[in-house]
Order: C-alpha cells, then sequence, then structure tokens
C-alpha cells in the first residue's frame, strides 16, 4: 500500500521533471546574440528615434496641446 | 525502488574530446549530449563571452542628457478611491482610469472633462483598457471576468445594459488588454495565468500556464515584431509568451521581488519591469539576458508602473513612496525625480504619440505630465 504511494508521487513528480526539462531545452535552443550587439542596436534605435520624442526634445511651442494654456487670451 | 532519474553518473566517452571520463549532460541547441567536465566548462566560459560588455558601457560616448521640465498639466478629479489602473484612447487624447471604488470612467484629457463613468458590480477594478477603435473598453478585477462595454454618445442608453462578460477566471482579474483589433482581449490573472479570449463569442482561445504564482501585468509585443506578449508574476518571473502556440518562449528570473509592471521597448526587442525590490530592470529578448538594472540606495519602495517615451531613450517609473522617477534607459541613471501625487503611484502610461504620460494614484488623482 505505501509502496504504491510513494509510486504515484514519484511518478508525478518525474512527469512535473520532465516537462521543466522539456521547457528548459527549448529556452536552451534560442538563438543568442551577444549583449554589445544588443546594446548597440538598442542604442541606435534611441538614436534614429529621439528627434520625435516630444518627452525627450521637446516640441515647438504651441504644438503640444498639454502644454498649451486652455484657456483663450483675449487680447 | 529506482531514486535517481537526470543525475546518473555515466562513465564513457566525451561527445566533445572522446576521451574516457566521468560525463554529465549539457544541451546544445535542444540536444542534448554528454561532456567530460573539462569541455563542459569550457562551453561555460564560451557562453559567458556572449555576456560581454553592460548597456551602460556601450552607452558611454552618447550625449548625456539635460535638465528636464516635466509638470503637471492637467489633473483628473472624479475617483472616490484608489485609481488603479489607466489606458490612453489611440486618438492621443481620452483616458479610462478604473478604482477602488468600483468606478470606471472616461476622460478627455485636454478638457478634464468625464465623457462616461459605470459603476462595475465589485470593488478594486485593477485593469482597464481602451479598445483600438475607440468604441469600447475593458475592465475587470475582484469579480474575476473581464467584462466589455461599448461606449455609446446617447444620453439614454445606460453603458451598463450593454455590457459583456468576456473572459472568466478563478482569481482577480490583473491585467487585461486589447489585442490588435477589438476582437480579441489578452487577460492576466491571480489565478497565475494568462488568456487569449474572442470578444464577440466569449470563447477561450488560448490558455499561457507556467507562472508559479498570480500573474501582475502583460504587455503585447509592438505590432510589427509579431505575436507575442510578456508577463510578470509574483513568481519574480517574467515570461515572454508566443500567442498562437500557448508556449513560454523566454523566462528572466533576476528580481527579488512580485514584477508589478512590463512594458516593451517601442523596437520591441527588450522589454522593462518594475518590481516591489525597489528596481526597474531592461531585458533584452535577442541577449535573452537582463541588460540594465535601473535603481538607487535612496529608492526603497517598489515600482508599480513603467512605460517607455517614444524613443525607448526615457523610462518613467511610479512608486510607492508617491514619486516618478525617470530613468536614463542607455545610461542607467536617474536623470529627474517628479513629486506631484500624495500616495501611492499605481499605474502609469504614455501617451500614443509620446507628446505626454498620464499617472494614476491612490490619491484618487489622475495626473497628465508633459
Amino acid at each position: 500500500m505505501d509502496g504504491h504511494v510513494h509510486c504515484f508521487n514519484y511518478f508525478a513528480s518525474v512527469n512535473a521533471l520532465q516537462r521543466l526539462v522539456e521547457q528548459l531545452k527549448l529556452e536552451a535552443g534560442v538563438e543568442r546574440i551577444k549583449v554589445s550587439q544588443a546594446a548597440a542596436e538598442l542604442q541606435q534605435y534611441c538614436m534614429q528615434n529621439a528627434c520625435k520624442d516630444a518627452l525627450l526634445v521637446g516640441v515647438p511651442a504651441g504644438s503640444n496641446p498639454f502644454r498649451e494654456p486652455r484657456s483663450c487670451a483675449l487680447f | 525502488m529506482c531514486d535517481q532519474t537526470f543525475l546518473v553518473n555515466v562513465f564513457g566517452s566525451c561527445d566533445k574530446c572522446f576521451k574516457q571520463r566521468a560525463l554529465r549532460p549539457v544541451f546544445k541547441k535542444s540536444q542534448q549530449l554528454s561532456y567530460c567536465s573539462m569541455c563542459a566548462e569550457i562551453l561555460e566560459e564560451e557562453r559567458a563571452k556572449l555576456h560581454d560588455v553592460e548597456l551602460h558601457q556601450v552607452a558611454e560616448r552618447v550625449e548625456a542628457l539635460g535638465q528636464f521640465v516635466m509638470k503637471t498639466r492637467r489633473t483628473l478629479k472624479g475617483h472616490g478611491n484608489k485609481v488603479l489602473c489607466m489606458d490612453w484612447c489611440k486618438d492621443k487624447r481620452r483616458i479610462v482610469s478604473s478604482s477602488q471604488d468600483g468606478k470606471v470612467i472616461v476622460w478627455d484629457s485636454f478638457t478634464t472633462n468625464k465623457e462616461h463613468a459605470v459603476t462595475m458590480p465589485c470593488t478594486w477594478v485593477m485593469a482597464c483598457a481602451y479598445a483600438p477603435s475607440g468604441c469600447a473598453i475593458a475592465c475587470g478585477g475582484l469579480d474575476n471576468k473581464c467584462s466589455v462595454y461599448p461606449l455609446t454618445f446617447d444620453k439614454n442608453e445606460n453603458m451598463a445594459a450593454k455590457k459583456k462578460s468576456v473572459a472568466m477566471h478563478t482569481n482577480y482579474l490583473s491585467a487585461c488588454s486589447f489585442t490588435n483589433s477589438d476582437m480579441q482581449i489578452l487577460t492576466a490573472s491571480g489565478d497565475g495565468t494568462c488568456a487569449l479570449w474572442d470578444v464577440e463569442s466569449g470563447q477561450l482561445l488560448q490558455s499561457f500556464h507556467g507562472h508559479g504564482a498570480d500573474v501582475l501585468c502583460l504587455d503585447l509585443a509592438p505590432s510589427e515584431t509579431g505575436n507575442t506578449f510578456v508577463s510578470g508574476g509574483c513568481d519574480k518571473k517574467a515570461m515572454v509568451w508566443d500567442m498562437r502556440s500557448g508556449q513560454c518562449v523566454q523566462a528572466f528570473e533576476t528580481h527579488e521581488s512580485d514584477i508589478n509592471s512590463v512594458r516593451y521597448y517601442p523596437s520591441g526587442d527588450a522589454f522593462a519591469s518594475g518590481s516591489d525590490d525597489a528596481t526597474c530592470r531592461l531585458y533584452d529578448l535577442r541577449a535573452d539576458r537582463e541588460v540594465a538594472i535601473y535603481s538607487k540606495e535612496s529608492i526603497i519602495f517598489g515600482a508599480s508602473s513603467v512605460d517607455f517615451s517614444l524613443s525607448g531613450r526615457l523610462l518613467f517609473a511610479g512608486y510607492n513612496d508617491y514619486t516618478i522617477n525617470v530613468w536614463d534607459v542607455l545610461k542607467g541613471s536617474r536623470v529627474s525625480i517628479l513629486f506631484g501625487h500624495e500616495n501611492r503611484v499605481s499605474t502609469l502610461r504614455v501617451s500614443p504619440d509620446g507628446t505626454a504620460f498620464c499617472s494614476g494614484s491612490w490619491d484618487h488623482t489622475l495626473r497628465v505630465w508633459a
């Protein structure tokens, strides 16, 4: 009886571990690039899009709807 | 009774050098080989070489950022309790927000007017999202569901009447997002799973299992980069999923506490995370590792919400110490601290065109900063 229960727990944990190993094999197979190359590409994206980034460089006065005063100033 | 399954001591010919040695299993391109300990060490060294330099070292030559002047330009008042979540409409102007008191409000952020309001049958509406068309919103929380409300401008119509229950989880809904269309919704739940649903039929299209605890956040990859999304949870893991197969394709476990927020870098090649361990981190998907940590000894409260500026150069992070820190993503340094909220910042999103960002707080208000 006891041996039977142990057997059941054993198979359940073996299944869980087998799934874990399958998952790890999948992840180990992912193609990787060097951090230096990845970092250079992240930096390149930033530089290329910096001019469009309003929060970074600001926009000409009046073209950011949030910076405009809400009330209309009369002469 | 058998007690060893994987770690069996095999003695034989090494697959690399062919010498007779004690062998251990190694994985190369998902194939299992048997290497002697010498060759296994060499493989480890080669793998370590891929991590050759840090992001901030590569960015040393980049010009430092100047002073930032960012102020609260609009304050949205109207919630009766803690604001838990918000999302921008694609029109860059409307905002939907949800709070602990069960209210979901749609605002015009230019005028601060409330355009729609609905009361959910539950409290703690932890997730809300705007549909890409701008014609509907989705929300949910302690009701374990995600419901979609079509937005109508007809004064005679009761918004709650047209409510459609789409997702059903076995625990609270922590995050939701429409995919590229109004037709599908992705949800994350305290039951440890994420799920993809068809809005029209309410059918479960795909479920994502793998987190070991509550999933707290998710973000979809920018549409150009394909069908993946990233999720973060109480198990300290950030996981990247293939939406079609339901498979986890990459997992990252470097945080020391719950991950409250994940957000893709605008190019889709990386994502940032904010955690209760008081740090934000940047993970590059192609290098398959963490490439930057944004932290300071003086920051001891958890980061609840993160988002990138349009170019990805700035990372805005809302913290439980009521502040918002602005980080230089490349250099790893903090460029600004924004004060204003009178309680925890719980949610933060940059507007679709990057001209402003909105933060929501436990102080019952939302602030638009520019």
